[in-house]
């Protein structure tokens, strides 16, 4: 293994996990509007959150990464519309169920229990009127019908401790709380069932980065004990190097990079991945200038054929015009047969069956 | 660097041809089949009452020998007790009914949304006027108001009724204005038309009212509803003259005139079923306002037929899984 020089703890821990999915999504595709125009806002996408793992999905606003969590968990409002593919969850006793072919109890029933969603913004999601404790309650008595009031609210106060809020804040209101408690009362909601899947929404933008940083550390620590998986969304690449094993780049409604996080953040290897990656400022290293992406992403509903980012990349040649790319192993001596990069430099063989002639990976995507 | 621009020309990306399509957009609430239905209907009624005297087979005065006959092919509803032919006082009390129903909606409508959006966004003490003068209408029991002031006129035909009927029916409007132009008038987008200067005038017509469409439209189509219904109400009891004819007035002579005790059924049951049917009309033009004017539920009302064909049911929380992606990717 030639990479093992660059395997570091938290990318081994990623990989020992590797061949345990606990959710995996195959093809799913997602159209907005019912008529007979849709925007098709995913298309075929899939990817694969193993147990114990913390997948980040980042990319621009508007590029799918909340459809693709919602779609998953059938929590897109109307007009959304799952028009194909599975998404298989897979629980600790390894039986495995389709979510998307789940009925309203069924689905009921496995919400919050299995899959737990934090939702953006969602300080705001609780009642004003009723006590916190009463709120978390709430939900563990209607899973488990056989939990006594008090044994309830003697949970919530269990899970309130656990992210870091007294117990003896049960009695609040929620206006007695500040934002970033209200969000760790919701993450403590969320993992109340002990859930194997929590789904994070940009669960911090609203937040100081100081609020930020003590609400990430305490789901990479809850994450130690409990043992769930996160996938967690947003479109702070820098947050997500620091918290995620493994990170999947979106643009316009398909993942175009999905790469172990030191991988992404050391040798990217999609030209939008890089691009992103220089459009923040690193705290190490030399000082450098901050490269924008030009231009801005493409219609969803009118998209053009070929790679949907070729408009704006540096290196796109004549076939990105003619072949959408497909998600395959970089064309890179030495990398992790992981991960997976769609983009036409990588994958000479699609270029050379077109008829086009296949260009060599630029030295900026093939950094070691 | 000119190598690379002329490349990226190449790759400009070419609009294809399926661009939105101008001539289908236009008439879009027109495509909503329950609003379809109801204006179907209503412009059946329209028809009718402006065609009426030409179409209508008799004089529904005139006094014939065929008294009290079932329906036939010379009478196709019956006559009355004095040989009347009820069709024809059906046709032509088409008219008054639909003249009366929208005269008093529209001004019902106006004066609610005058008093209803001035007491919203002024707040304080004209709000608080306008409010208890509201409420004062709507705790007054409106059909004896009515049958007092139209006793009270020297003549109680169509238009007078019509303006009784809209000086007591508008609070109700007011009222539901009232409450959404408060919860408006707080909204950012409000407060920073507010900001920037706009005159009162122009954020209270093209920031609030264009919020307010739908409560508007279904507000004025309700009170036509209520309009027609107290009309006939008013004709039924014997306030309006019993000679200009309406459905009330069909179904005064047949409630006079002991039509359920004669059997004669198609007295009145014709005049009961015409009024079911306006009802019904405006019933379906309130749905389709609805759902047209709510854009988030625009597209599942212009799209309500190949939804059921697909088996969609659009719930929050629920999404609908339909397997129509075509597969071509491993």
């Amino acid at each position: 293994m030639s990479n093992s020089a660059v395997t570091t703890q938290r990318a081994f821990r990623a990989n020992a996990a590797a061949t345990d999915p606990v959710l995996e999504i195959k093809n799913l595709s997602v159209d907005y509007g019912y008529d007979d125009d849709p925007t098709h806002v995913l298309r075929q996408v899939s990817l694969t959150l193993n147990r114990g793992e913390v997948l980040g999905l980042a990319g621009e606003s508007g590029c799918g990464k909340s459809t693709l969590a919602y779609a998953a968990t059938r929590l897109l409002p109307p007009p959304g519309l799952i028009t194909g593919g599975e998404v298989i969850f897979t629980d600790r006793s390894g039986q495995q169920t389709d979510i998307l072919t789940l009925n309203d109890q069924q689905l009921r029933a496995t919400r919050w229990q299995d899959l737990a969603i934090v939702f953006q913004g969602a300080m705001n999601s609780l009642n004003p009127v009723y006590r916190i404790g009463r709120q978390i309650a709430d939900g563990i008595s209607a899973h488990l019908p056989g939990v006594t009031k008090k044994e309830a609210l003697e949970r919530a106060a269990g899970m309130l401790e656990l992210v870091g809020i007294s117990a003896d804040r049960l009695r609040d209101y929620p206006h007695q709380l500040s934002g970033g408690m209200r969000q760790r009362v919701m993450i403590a909601m969320a993992l109340a069932l002990d859930p194997q899947v929590l789904i994070m929404d940009e669960p911090t933008t609203a937040l100081d980065v100081v609020m930020q940083r003590q609400i990430v550390e305490q789901i990479a620590e809850l994450r130690e004990r409990l043992g769930f998986s996160v996938i967690f969304i947003t479109h702070d690449v820098s947050l997500l190097i620091e918290i995620a094993d493994r990170i999947a780049i979106m643009y316009a409604g398909e993942i175009v990079e999905d790469a172990s996080a030191q991988d992404m953040y050391r040798r990217p290897r999609h030209p939008y991945s890089d691009a992103l990656l220089h459009s923040f400022p690193p705290l190490r290293g030399p000082r450098r200038e901050l490269i924008g992406i030009p231009g801005s992403p493409p219609d969803m509903s009118n998209l053009p054929t070929g790679c949907p980012y070729r408009d704006r990349c540096a290196f796109a040649f004549d076939a990105c015009a003619a072949i959408t790319p497909e998600l395959v192993a970089p064309a890179v001596e030495g990398d992790d047969p992981r991960r997976s990069v769609a983009c036409l430099r990588h994958d000479p063989e699609a270029v050379a069956a077109a008829g086009f002639e296949p260009q060599p990976v630029p030295v900026e995507l093939s950094v070691r | 660097m000119t190598v690379e621009a002329a490349f990226f020309e190449d790759l400009e990306i070419t609009p294809d041809a399926t661009t939105p399509r101008k001539g289908k957009r236009r008439f879009l609430f027109m495509r909503n089949a329950k609003a379809l239905t109801g204006l179907v209907i209503l412009g059946f009624f329209f028809l009718i009452a402006i065609i009426g005297p030409w179409i209508a087979p008799y004089d529904p005065n005139a006094r014939s020998s065929a008294i009290l006959q079932s329906p036939s092919w010379q009478h196709l509803m019956g006559t009355t007790h004095q040989g009347q032919d009820v069709m024809s006082q059906l046709i032509l009390g088409t008219r008054s009914v639909l003249v009366v129903g929208f005269v008093a909606g529209t001004v019902a409508t106006v004066i609610g949304v005058i008093v209803g959006v001035t007491a919203g966004y002024i707040g304080g003490f004209g709000d608080e006027s306008l409010s208890a003068l509201s409420n004062v209408f709507l705790v007054i029991p409106q059909l004896p108001l009515i049958i007092i002031i139209a006793g009270q006129l020297p003549s109680a035909g169509g238009l007078t009724v019509a303006l009784v009927i809209a000086a007591t029916g508008w609070a109700w409007g007011a009222r539901v204005l009232r409450a959404q132009t408060l919860s408006l008038r707080k909204r950012d987008f409000v407060e920073a038309a507010r900001a920037n200067g706009e005159s009162t005038w122009r954020i209270i017509s093209a920031e609030i009212l264009p919020n307010l469409t739908a409560i508007i439209a279904a507000g004025f189509v309700g009170t036509v509803g209520f309009a027609v219904l107290s009309q006939i109400t008013l004709s039924f009891v014997g306030i309006t003259p019993t000679n200009e004819w309406n459905w009330g007035t069909v179904l005064y002579w047949a409630q006079a005139q002991l039509a359920l005790q004669r059997g004669a059924w198609w007295w009145f049951v014709p005049a009961g079923l015409l009024i079911a049917l306006l009802g019904m009309a405006l019933t379906l033009i309130n749905f389709g306002i609805d759902e047209f004017v709510n854009p988030r539920l625009r597209s599942v009302g212009l799209n309500a037929r190949s939804m059921r064909k697909r088996r969609i049911r659009p719930r929050i929380g629920f999404t609908p899984v339909v397997y129509e992606a075509k597969e071509d990717r491993a």
